[in-house]
């Protein structure tokens, strides 16, 4: 019964996602829908991976409102939006998809369980990240890595090779506002 | 609950994910509708640790997926940010420039 309730709460307030008409009532929606998914991860006997799906979903829910505020140029609240394209398109290759993986999902042979969960997943998932699976980590930390210089990089108002030029031997630097003690 | 029922609600998720992605122009929009696909793939993930192999193993795919949501989220933040600062829009039809 709960997973039914969290899996229509899931579903619909995904779907509300696209059909409410401001940005915040979308964040709102999107939150719930993680929450019910975080919510049925733990039902699933996952305690750990869906309390971290919970907690990194709300926060990301935040942040994603300052993005909308911060660029929307417009209350997010109270200003109705509809920018969408090529909805037909949207809708029918959805739908097309969803029958398919429908089909494939009640047509294939499913295999039945292999074995018992541990008693305690969390300790077992940290001796096998600490252990036979150290590697997955390394890379996913080395990815991580290049993601947060990818973003700066990316979001970087000026580097420097605005500031000194394509060689890096502009002196002094190009900056709209000169800095320094020499002024 | 089985198998094939916890799939097609992670399949329900996926696809309404697809639609947000296909459909929204606002980039903000489009990283939602792709947050709701890799809820999505969570959930089926979770789905076959239960019903198929509740090993460690199918609990770092797990987290592997998770980081992926990570790095889309941050990366869609900075291309959001690139896009504003650039272009004064967040619209995905402003930044058409490759497209054939």
């Amino acid at each position: 019964m709960a997973f039914w309730v969290l899996a229509l709460v899931a579903v619909v307030s995904g779907a509300l996602v696209f059909k409410v008409d401001s940005m915040a009532r979308a964040t709102y929606a999107l939150a719930a829908s993680f929450v019910a998914v975080g919510l049925q991860v733990l039902l699933l006997g996952l305690s750990y991976i869906g309390v971290i799906t919970v907690l990194m979903m709300i926060m990301e829910m935040a942040i994603m409102a300052v993005y909308m505020i911060m660029y929307m140029g417009m209350n997010p609240a109270l200003m109705p939006m509809n920018m969408v394209h090529g909805k037909r398109t949207a809708a029918v290759t959805s739908g097309a998809v969803f029958l398919a993986l429908t089909a494939g999902i009640l047509l294939a042979p499913w295999p039945g369980r292999s074995g018992d969960s541990d008693p305690d997943p969390t300790a077992a998932l940290g001796e096998a990240l600490m252990g036979s699976k150290m590697l997955v980590m390394i890379i996913v930390s080395a990815v991580l890595l290049a993601t947060i210089i990818a973003a700066l990089v990316l979001a970087l108002p000026r580097g420097r090779y605005d500031r000194f030029g394509s060689d890096l031997r502009c002196r002094p630097p190009t900056d709209p506002q000169p800095g320094g003690v020499g002024r | 609950m089985t198998l094939q029922l916890v799939l097609i609600v992670a399949a329900a998720l996926f696809c309404v994910g697809l639609y947000g992605a296909l459909s929204q122009q606002v980039v903000v929009m489009v990283m939602m509708g792709l947050e709701l696909m890799i809820n999505g793939v969570i959930l089926a993930a979770v789905g076959f640790y239960w019903f198929v192999s509740p090993t460690p193993t199918a609990q770092v795919v797990l987290l592997v997926v998770i980081a992926a949501m990570t790095v889309e989220m941050a990366m869609g933040f900075a291309v959001a940010t690139l896009l504003h600062r650039s272009r004064n829009s967040d619209m995905t039809d402003m930044a058409t420039d490759l497209s054939g």
